[in-house]
């Protein structure tokens, strides 16, 4: 029985000024809903350029959960296209990435089409003469993904007409992509090392708000980063700091730390933590780094960039982005209880290796299956997910740091543990969800 | 011990997935040379895991971290403790090199494990690197390649 579909008020119902209810979480036709319109009316993440560094290379992925691919299209642009072929349906990338040439060939009937989705030619073509396939979704080809943002090499895509523009929809928040990239001497970014991918039992949602989520370190997080600290304890003394500790040990600092470290939030559910300094900030200097950085932006601009350690920026719907770390984090959702996460990292170009060697031992330690911080995480996002079937109480508390007078889709600067950037997610959230219902 | 037999250094294997499915883990931490190294690759022949994500390359003082936390009382995802299994193949002794003190063993292995109702079953290939130090067999490298590394993965808690 549909309670939510085509009921407007009732999707708003779900989200109070300081508390959404359960069904945002663990309810399927909400989930179903969320896919056809906030992942539909937002500009999502497809993936970076540097993944189709030539034409014809192609990289398969997601737009929530519909099959899209992106390609390097002949005229060096990127596009993105729907990943089905317009005949039966077949998947028309053969592995998750890899070269097409000048065409797609559907493995299935041969059909092939340019890499901007347009029909080149179908075998034995005669057989559809006068049959009036020109007219047919078929003829036209694989379907273009109209609205497709390249952000400096970071590609976006909206699938739906309605909704904002690229600018309007991130504003000012970009300037935590521009950090990131800023941070490579030559201005560019590559994504390197390969993909941790991680499966979690939850919904997409618990990792998103889990970003912004302060008071969760020194708590759920103690057994890893805590014993991490005591462990190098016993280390002889005068041994140097490890970088293994160094990305530990900030896990467990006070409360205060994190109050002391601020939170942004910015307009239509964008939002981070660390504006004034952060888990970060205090990694040993990589030798040589600061003068490619100088020669490349002047000692002033460099110490700039440099200085600013934004923890977690997070991008409704789905993604995080960690400037200082070069790391994206994509949360595709799969089912209401099911996501998967894939932790991505990059090579600043023109840096010295050691900084990629840092990004790789932070996403290993932090983001993999394999990781005892990611272990801690996922048992209470589980733990969430099985804990809302109550029904006793059937809602999520985000009231910390709550002010009446907090405004929806604004800039503001405010308390490191305050939970308004998850209220701001979730006003966000109903906004885009209800837009085009 | 000067030079071990093959025996010997497939006793080791054996008995060091022992450990591990016996929750011995101090003891298993013991077998690791000072500078010995687990590696897990994330990529299927993976050579560098320096410039290469891995799913995990520690050195003992990470691994220290790991046996040290699963004993502690606020190590949440271990409540209740997950259990493990291994079936190994024999052994193989694929490299002696007494004068550079490098013996290399390759073992395919089935590994189970558990928590609660859920139970992951694995397949793997464990490339063992020992030497011997003060007498004793070591491992310098313990590296096990997943067989689908790249797949998407729940949490694996304890030690292939």
């Amino acid at each position: 029985m549909a309670r939510y579909r085509g009921n407007v008020e009732a999707i708003k119902g779900l989200v109070r000024e300081t508390e959404v209810h359960r069904d945002v979480y663990i309810d399927e036709e909400v989930f179903q809903l969320e896919m056809e319109h906030v992942f539909a009316n937002t500009w999502a993440y497809v993936g970076h350029d540097s993944q189709v560094a030539k034409p014809g290379d192609y990289y398969g992925t997601t737009i929530g959960t519909q099959p899209i691919l992106m390609v390097r299209h002949t005229d060096n642009t990127v596009k993105v296209l729907h990943n089905r072929c317009p005949h039966k349906g077949t998947r028309i990338t053969t592995e998750s990435c890899g070269n097409t040439g000048k065409f797609f060939r559907c493995p299935y009937h041969a059909w092939s089409f340019k890499t901007d989705g347009s029909l080149l030619a179908i075998p034995l073509k005669k057989g559809y003469e006068n049959t009036g396939v020109e007219q047919s979704h078929a003829g036209r080809g694989m379907s273009a993904v109209k609205h497709v943002h390249n952000y400096r090499g970071f590609v976006f895509a909206k699938l739906n007409d309605s909704g904002p523009g690229f600018e309007e929809f991130f504003g000012d928040s970009l300037s935590s992509f521009d950090n990131m990239v800023d941070r490579s001497p030559a201005g560019r970014l590559e994504v390197a090392g390969g993909v941790l991918r991680y499966m979690h039992n939850c919904n997409w949602k618990m990792l998103v708000e889990n970003q912004t989520d302060t008071c969760h370190p020194m708590v759920a997080h103690e057994s890893s980063a805590g014993t991490a600290i005591e462990v190098w304890k016993n280390a002889p003394p005068g041994s140097k700091k490890p970088m293994a500790v160094e990305i530990y040990a900030p896990f467990m600092a006070p409360y205060e730390f994190f109050e002391n470290m601020g939170i942004r939030v910015w307009p239509n559910g964008h939002g981070h933590t660390g504006v004034h300094h952060s888990i970060h900030s205090d990694y040993s200097a990589v030798p040589g780094y600061f003068e490619k950085m100088a020669a490349a932006h002047g000692e002033e601009r460099a110490k700039a960039i440099l200085g600013e350690n934004r923890h977690n920026t997070v991008y409704f719907p789905n993604i995080m982005i960690k400037g200082p770390i070069q790391l994206i984090r994509v949360f595709k959702p799969i089912a209401a209880n099911k996501t998967l996460v894939e932790s991505w990292t990059f090579r600043l170009v023109d840096a010295p290796d050691l900084l990629l060697e840092r990004t790789l031992m932070y996403n290993r330690l932090i983001n993999a299956p394999t990781s005892v911080v990611g272990h801690d995480d996922l048992e209470m996002y589980e733990r969430a997910q099985e804990g809302l079937h109550v029904d006793a109480n059937q809602w999520v508390n985000l009231q910390r740091l709550y002010d009446p007078s907090e405004l929806p889709d604004t800039t503001a600067v405010t308390n490191g543990t305050t939970e308004w950037q998850m209220r701001n997610q979730f006003r966000a959230w109903s906004k885009f969800m209800t837009m085009s219902m | 011990m000067n030079a071990p037999t093959d025996q010997q250094l497939i006793d080791f294997v054996i008995r060091e997935t022992r450990l591990i499915d016996q929750h011995r883990f101090e003891e298993w931490l013991d077998l690791f040379a000072e500078d010995g190294f687990y590696w897990m690759p994330l990529e299927w022949g993976q050579t560098d895991p320096r410039l290469t994500t891995s799913l995990m390359y520690e050195d003992k003082l990470l691994l220290k971290i790991r046996v040290e936390r699963l004993k502690g009382n606020r190590t949440f995802s271990q409540k209740p403790k997950s259990r493990c299994h291994h079936v190994l193949q024999t052994p193989q002794v694929d490299s002696r090199n007494e004068a550079a003190n490098e013996y290399v063993t390759w073992t395919p292995m089935h590994y189970v494990e558990t928590r609660l109702d859920q139970q992951d079953l694995y397949a793997a290939w464990a490339t063992h690197t020992l030497a011997v130090i003060d007498g004793a067999l070591k491992i310098k490298l313990k590296r096990v390649d997943i067989v689908n590394c790249d797949a998407a993965f729940g949490n694996i808690q304890l030690f292939m």
